[in-house]
């Protein structure tokens, strides 16, 4: 495997086939949690780790599943990992897991995982499949961090906890509820394809 | 290959018929929206008696950046701009549904979002679900509740003592008379208030034929007999009359239900629309969270016109 296509492997998933933007895979999450940066910082972290983890565990063993049985194979792997990083979430960061709420545990049926071990992992060798699983990981993450800024802004006046509007702000409630999440994600992607030359 | 062209051309025209108002010549549609304004005069003299200064600003805020907002969205996509003033008639109606201690920066950033989200994102006049104006007010019910529900008496704007005839009904279970509530002399957005001005604009329009008279009349009789039947049963819940004539159900079904783009094309599907508003309201009214239901039923009916439209068809004359 070549370095170049390493490369191209890692960057198409942050920009030019990024999962939130271009692929509107894993909504679920994207819309649910980005009330604030923070949170879709954690979600993207966490979905990093399970998408790196399961790629590595799956493009390793992927010669030997037999393809009838692939699916639950990699459910059970994927699983796992979402269980501990769970666990971890749950021990470590308790504020963050309580935000999360069932978001966590939902990275299991999370299209973007599953997508990337049918479509790429599972017919790719195992640096190709690191570099690919990060790209996607980090795009996403970035997708969450974007649309949780903006929400976090508008709804409650700071970014990362900064508070950097002050008294005279008076929040948009809306931004903070589901049809904020909707509208921002709407108006992103509404503005991405205008200004990008490929049409997603 | 080439018959498949055709054939989805051909698709495309009947496609481009079924959406309403039926654009014949931008005349019509120009007409019709001057005489829903005119048909809103009295409603907006009556406010302003009410309500003084802060009418008048409030009109004339939303007004201006939805007209505003309209011609820089088109400019920017560098569509023609339009020839008739749905904008204005978007932004009076919208400032008719504010309560009129709402700052004038909100009002605006209501009637942005009521033009821009409410109709333009959908491509403009006769493509958009919603009605503009409602979206407006919801976006500002979500965006600042305590602002939105913040009433005032006419003439004082005093705050404090401002709850309207429907929240007095559901939280105090207070009743107001009916005679404050025809003429108005009760606290409330500032165009909803006074049901003998919103009369005089029904009546015009009536007049002069703008409107359906299905569904203002399905809509509030629906509401009547409903409420009818939970009076019997509970005094507490006000009389149909009481019913009719607070909040703004008047407001909404003759102006606000009304709205060719966002109702039914057939008959049929008219009066189910109507019907399905006139029990939502009632609903929400006794039994929601909130004390005032004609935003969501109309914004609800309008949701569902779409499928109104696809399984109610008017009985095809001719051809075949």
């Amino acid at each position: 495997m070549k370095p170049y296509r390493l490369y191209f492997e890692f960057i198409k998933g942050l920009w030019k086939e990024n999962p939130v933007f271009f692929q509107l895979l894993g909504m679920c999450p994207t819309l649910a949690v980005t009330t604030t940066a923070i949170n879709g910082f954690s979600m993207g972290l966490a979905v990093i780790f399970v998408l790196m983890c399961s790629g590595i565990v799956i493009s390793a063993i992927r010669t030997f599943v037999p393809s009838e049985v692939r699916i639950p194979a990699f459910v059970v792997i994927i699983a796992s990992f979402v269980t501990i990083v769970d666990l971890v979430f749950k021990a470590q960061i308790p504020e963050v897991s309580k935000a999360l709420g069932p978001y966590v545990p939902l990275i299991v049926v999370n299209c973007i995982i599953l997508g990337r071990m049918e479509a790429f992992v599972s017919k790719n060798p195992l640096p190709a499949s690191i570099a690919d699983t990060l790209g996607m990981g980090l795009g996403f993450t970035l997708a969450l961090v974007i649309l949780g800024s903006i929400r976090e802004f508008f709804g409650s006046g700071s970014v990362f906890g900064f508070q950097i509007l002050g008294e005279y702000f008076r929040p948009w409630v809306i931004m903070v509820l589901p049809p904020g999440a909707f509208l921002t994600l709407g108006v992103l992607i509404g503005f991405i394809n205008k200004f990008s030359r490929q049409r997603a | 290959m080439r018959k498949q062209k055709v054939e989805t051309e051909q698709e495309k025209k009947i496609f481009f018929l079924s959406v309403s108002p039926h654009i014949k010549d931008r005349l019509a549609v120009s007409r019709l929206m001057r005489d829903l304004i005119i048909a809103l005069l009295p409603a907006m003299g009556f406010s302003i008696y009410f309500f003084r200064l802060r009418a008048v600003e409030l009109i004339l805020t939303c007004a201006f950046f939805s007209v505003v907002s309209e011609y820089a969205f088109l400019k920017l996509r560098r569509k023609a701009l339009p020839k008739e003033s749905s904008a204005l008639l978007t932004g009076i109606l919208l400032a008719l549904v504010l309560p009129p201690n709402l700052p004038l920066w909100a009002a605006a950033m209501g009637a942005v979002f009521a033009v821009i989200f409410g109709k333009q994102i959908f491509g403009g006049l006769g493509y958009n679900i919603f009605n503009p104006a409602l979206i407006g007010r919801a976006f500002l019910m979500a965006t600042f509740p305590v602002l939105m529900t913040t009433w005032a008496l006419p003439f004082t704007l005093d705050a404090v003592t401002g709850a309207t005839p429907l929240g007095l009904m559901k939280f105090e279970s207070q009743l107001t008379s009916i005679y404050s509530l025809f003429w108005g002399n009760v606290s409330g957005s500032l165009g909803e208030t006074s049901t003998f001005a919103l009369l005089i604009g029904a009546v015009y329009l009536f007049v002069k034929r703008c409107i359906d008279w299905r569904i203002p009349v399905f809509y509030l009789a629906t509401a009547a007999v409903f409420t009818g039947i939970t009076f019997l049963f509970n005094p507490n819940y006000g009389s149909p009359l009481f019913h009719l004539l607070a909040g703004g159900l008047i407001l909404g079904a003759f102006f606000m239900a009304t709205d060719p783009v966002t109702t039914p094309v057939s008959k049929k599907g008219r009066i189910i629309f109507a019907v399905g508003a006139g029990v939502l309201v009632v609903v929400i009214r006794l039994w929601g969270g909130y004390p005032e239901g004609v935003m969501f039923s109309i914004l609800f009916m309008n949701a569902v016109t779409p499928i109104l439209n696809r399984y109610i068809k008017s009985r095809v004359l001719g051809g075949g």
